[in-house]
């Protein structure tokens, strides 16, 4: 996933940099993009407690881990919030807040500040508010915007996320304009990553090559006049580029996902992998799962790899891609990514980028599945190419 | 960024509030962290960030630097921290003071 400011130039060195607690699926909001699972519902129940996490936070201390995300699902939903962020920045992590804004308060933001919170990402869909709802499925936009403002107003560095799809991207010179106003340090115009709630909605969510060349050429206008006020993080996605992503920097390498029933994950869509198991940090230590697990054991390195990847000089930089996306287009997660152009599969990347087109051009199935329990049969969630 | 700023020796830096300077034991190194972000500083760069007080002028850090390293010369160093300096002006790490 690309991540503000996740150009790593640390080698994890065999230990995990990175730790990211979702801690609950929960989630006051309805994105059409989200990919948090399908049946996130059935992860109500089972929660981890505060004990339980606190467990996990001070292992991955001790295991090196300097950077903790807190995430969802919406994370201000635990009433624990602040009490597990306090105790990651005394152990001296450097926390992240991941949140849509929904559920935050002046007074929590103090208290948050107090605590030691670092950074706050806020979600952030556009500036038309139409648009902004339609894409959160709910109302939500001035919420979001006047917590934005109570944010930087206590002082936190911000970044600013937004997804970029076809319903926003003609807004992005705008969207540009409200983060200058809103003086947030970092922007990231994020790629939808199609999984999930985002892999049903492909066809309606997925901008053109055309449209976001055009969205390039306005960040750049952007940046040459913003200068170094602001970083903006954009990039072409891996559907249109033609080279697979550095998906979590290898599997296994530096990043660990938590999920809220205490799985331990190399990334937050390794679930979708079938034929893994996922331990949890119930039964484990977070050690045994990050070096003996076979989950994690099963894509690290590259003795996994099969051709094309496995003769390729690239397979250090991109890892083959993202493991998750290859089994959901290909059926075998040990697949090259076919947003690789070397991937015997490419042609299924080239086939949704044109039947996005078509279905934009015949204007059919025009309604967007916003994320609710029941919406989508689970089996839905791949297309397996036979 | 692209533009390349200049440090001149009568200024004072200190560190981007938005970056987090510290000693990292699992490491043995210095880091910046940031968000979502880790920079990994070598023994070099550690030493001239910790000068970056908003305090010292540059002049007066290389000097300081100089002497921990017995280096009698200041001159010697001065090249490579002004170098240093523009860089973490240019990525962010550093901004001047007044």
């Amino acid at each position: 996933m690309t991540k503000a400011g996740s150009e790593l130039r640390i080698d994890g060195d065999g230990k995990p940099i990175w730790v990211s607690l979702e801690l609950t699926y929960q989630c006051p909001l309805k994105c059409v993009f989200c990919s948090n699972p399908l049946d996130y519902d059935s992860y109500r129940e089972g929660e981890l407690t505060t004990e339980q996490w606190k467990k996990v936070i001070r292992e991955a201390r001790e295991m090196g881990a300097m950077q903790i995300g807190f995430t969802g699902g919406e994370p201000t939903l635990r009433k624990d919030l602040e009490e597990l962020i306090g105790y990651a920045d005394d152990l001296g992590f450097y926390t992240n807040l991941i949140t849509s804004g929904v559920g935050l308060t002046v007074e929590r933001l103090q208290r948050l500040k107090e605590l030691g919170l670092k950074h706050i990402q806020l979600g952030f869909q556009s500036c038309d508010e139409q648009v902004a709802n339609q894409m959160a499925g709910v109302e939500s936009y001035q919420r979001k915007l006047s917590i934005a403002k109570e944010i930087k107003a206590l002082g936190f560095p911000m970044v600013l996320n937004v997804p970029v799809t076809r319903q926003n991207l003609p807004q992005i010179p705008d969207i540009l304009l409200l983060a200058e106003e809103l003086e947030v340090e970092y922007m990231e115009l994020a790629n939808v990553q199609y999984y999930n709630w985002a892999l049903v909605n492909r066809d309606q969510l997925l901008p053109t090559r055309a449209e976001l060349e055009w969205a390039e050429r306005e960040v750049n206008k952007f940046r040459e006049r913003i200068g170094d006020k602001m970083t903006i993080f954009f990039v072409i996605p891996d559907y249109y580029d033609g080279r697979p992503k550095a998906c979590m920097n290898g599997w296994g390498s530096i990043h660990l996902t938590i999920a809220p029933d205490g799985s331990a994950l190399p990334c937050s869509q390794a679930r979708t992998l079938k034929d893994l198991t996922f331990p949890t940090v119930k039964d484990h230590s977070l050690k045994w799962l990050w070096e003996q697990s076979e989950t994690f054991m099963k894509y690290r390195g590259d003795k996994w790899m099969k051709e094309p990847c496995c003769s390729c000089d690239e397979r250090e930089k991109d890892f083959g891609g993202c493991r998750c996306q290859a089994l959901a287009l290909t059926g075998d997660a040990a697949n090259t990514d076919p947003a690789c152009s070397k991937s015997p599969h490419h042609h299924v990347i080239q086939e949704a980028i044109s039947g996005a087109e078509m279905a934009r051009e015949l204007e059919i199935n025009q309604r967007l599945i916003v994320r609710e329990a029941g919406a989508v049969a689970v089996e839905l969630k791949t297309e397996v190419e036979a | 960024m692209s533009t390349q700023h200049q440090v001149q020796m009568q200024d004072r830096y200190e560190i981007n509030p938005l970056f987090l300077f510290r000693w990292e034991e699992s490491q043995e190194s210095h880091v910046l962290l940031y968000p979502e972000g880790v920079v990994k500083l070598n023994q070099t760069a550690a030493t001239i960030l910790k000068h970056c007080d908003g305090e010292l002028t540059v002049d007066q850090f290389i000097t300081e630097i100089a002497n921990e390293f017995d280096q009698t010369d200041p001159e010697v160093i001065a090249q490579s921290v002004v170098k240093f300096l523009e860089a973490s002006h240019d990525k962010g790490w550093i901004r001047a003071k007044n």
